[in-house]
């Protein structure tokens, strides 16, 4: 019953988007110039729409709901009502405010203007940035990663059966190893016998969270979504391990910050300002390091493949994609080693936060 | 720059996100797969525990039965030596009875055959008294008869009465 449950969720999920297949795009690119630089950025940015790719020069995208907070409140529409532009020149009219799509980004037009100008420092002279809550496509491939993930779980978790001894069955022999892993090789020695079962969920679900989307970042035909490889997402999932770190730490935690026990009192102080910022430094150094080197990767491979129209030539392409395939390879590995590491050095300071004094 | 800028929409879905997938799945995966991890776990230590207690009893047991065995052998051999020497001493009694009994039984056999003997010779003297009267009364009879042969046997027995 739960599956069917979620089943719904998922069909729910894909008919909140529309689809418009062969939508109009007014402008041909072929004669303008590769751009290795832009097209992969765009491709490592989020964006409002889902591009899966072009037929007869048409874009086939999937269209996202774009939800603004304007001065006069929320503000809904498709991101298809810009019609695939991203260069801020079709304008979207919604109770009479006007909106563009200039890089991904949604800005709206000051009274009067038709057109976005920008000073030197690329910052619009006639526009301000709405704040954008929009379902964007890294969004969208989070819940679907999410779904997917509850999928797996929910379904896992009903293959135990107290009849049958919790053996575990079809699809429990191989997630049961990887739970078992979380706990036994991240948890356990990290945090301790006796404390690691209050953190063993969030364990659990960064671990898999993080795996699923770098494994969804690298399936070329949605588009290589770069949810992990975002540095919001990375931010938000640090700031979690950030906060738990602080509301778990005991009273020596909080004393090997502030009045290191064991050292001179010259070097209790002079250590202070180093640990204070060690608190700060650990959460920013997880922050940027699955980000790196998600994006990375993302960047690694898309430039392989520039490398095709940088040269205008096909006999390009075996290297290009012999190479790709390689690095791709090698982005699995990293996908489960990247997951593993922020698991593993999120447990570490749950760790060390609960570590009990033992001088 | 606009790539390590973090989106505010972004995080802000990332949170309700990761909140949303934290509950459900501690809820409906992590609880339940963990419980039953840890309770196969201990099942499985539990029984290795009592399997080890079952093999200790086990031989616990093969020693008690060596020892009931040994007892019971000892005991088979005790009563056997038991019987053995009852047997040899009732034999040995009914020897000594049986002899007893035979020496009495030739004792009385004895005493008997005396009795009879000393009986038969007692009877034989009378016999013989009452023979030698009859013979002496023929004989005295006949020699009785006359005068010559009186004196004759007179002077015989009192020959005779002398030699004695």
């Amino acid at each position: 019953m739960q599956i069917n449950t979620l089943r719904i969720f998922l069909l729910a999920l894909l008919c909140s988007v529309s689809f418009d297949a062969f939508a109009s795009n007014e402008e041909d690119s072929s004669g303008e110039k590769f751009d290795p630089k832009a097209m992969i950025m765009h491709h490592v940015k989020d964006a409002h729409g889902f591009h899966l790719w072009d037929w007869n020069g048409h874009p086939v995208s999937i269209s996202l709901p774009i939800i603004l907070w304007t001065d006069n409140g929320l503000t809904t529409f498709m991101s298809s009502e810009f019609h695939h532009d991203f260069e801020g020149k079709h304008i979207v009219e919604k109770d009479g405010q006007k909106f563009v799509n200039y890089h991904e980004k949604i800005y709206q037009l000051k009274e009067g203007e038709t057109t976005i100008a920008f000073d030197e420092e690329h910052h619009p002279i006639n526009a301000t940035q709405p704040l954008n809550f929009s379902i964007t496509k890294n969004v969208f491939m989070m819940w679907v990663s999410v779904v997917v993930l509850l999928l797996i779980f929910v379904s896992t978790s009903r293959r135990y059966k107290k009849s049958e001894n919790y053996v575990p069955k079809g699809i429990a022999k191989f997630t049961e190893p990887l739970i078992v892993f979380v706990r036994d090789e991240i948890a356990k020695p990290m945090i301790g016998e006796k404390k690691y079962k209050r953190f063993m969920p969030f364990l659990l679900t960064v671990f898999f969270f993080i795996w699923i989307n770098n494994i969804f970042g690298l399936i070329p035909i949605i588009n290589g979504a770069n949810v992990s490889g975002n540095i919001a997402f990375t931010l938000t999932l640090a700031v979690f391990t950030f906060l738990i770190t602080l509301f778990s730490g005991n009273k020596n935690y909080w004393k090997h910050i502030f009045w290191m026990p064991g050292v001179a009192v010259p070097m209790k102080i002079f250590l202070m300002p180093i640990e204070i910022v060690g608190m700060f430094v650990k959460p920013i150094s997880l922050m940027i390091r699955l980000f790196a080197n998600i994006t990375a990767g993302h960047i690694i491979i898309l430039s392989l493949m520039s490398l095709i129209f940088i040269f205008e030539s096909i006999a390009v392409a075996p290297v290009s994609v012999g190479f790709s395939l390689f690095i791709s390879i090698i982005e699995i590995v990293v996908t489960a080693i990247q997951a593993y590491i922020f698991t593993v050095l999120s447990a570490l300071y749950f760790g060390m936060a609960t570590e009990e004094d033992h001088h | 720059m606009d790539l390590i800028t973090p989106g505010l929409g972004l995080v802000f879905w990332t949170v309700i996100t990761f909140l949303f997938l934290l509950f459900i799945l501690t809820k409906f995966a992590w609880k339940p797969i963990l419980g039953a991890v840890n309770e196969r776990e201990d099942s499985i230590k539990n029984a290795l525990l009592e399997a080890d207690k079952a093999r200790q009893e086990m031989e616990d047991l093969k020693s008690d039965n060596q020892k009931i065995l040994k007892e019971a052998r000892a005991e088979r051999d005790a009563m056997l030596k038991e019987a053995h020497d009852i047997k040899e001493k009732i034999i040995s009694e009914a020897k000594e009875q049986a002899k007893e009994q035979a020496n009495k039984l030739v004792e009385q056999a004895k005493a008997t055959i005396e009795n009879e003997k000393l009986n038969a010779i007692t009877d034989l003297k009378n016999q013989v008294a009452a023979l030698s009267i009859d013979i002496a009364e023929k004989v005295v009879k006949e020699q009785l008869s006359n005068r010559e042969k009186q004196d004759k046997l007179v002077e015989s027995m009192l020959n005779e009465v002398n030699l004695n």
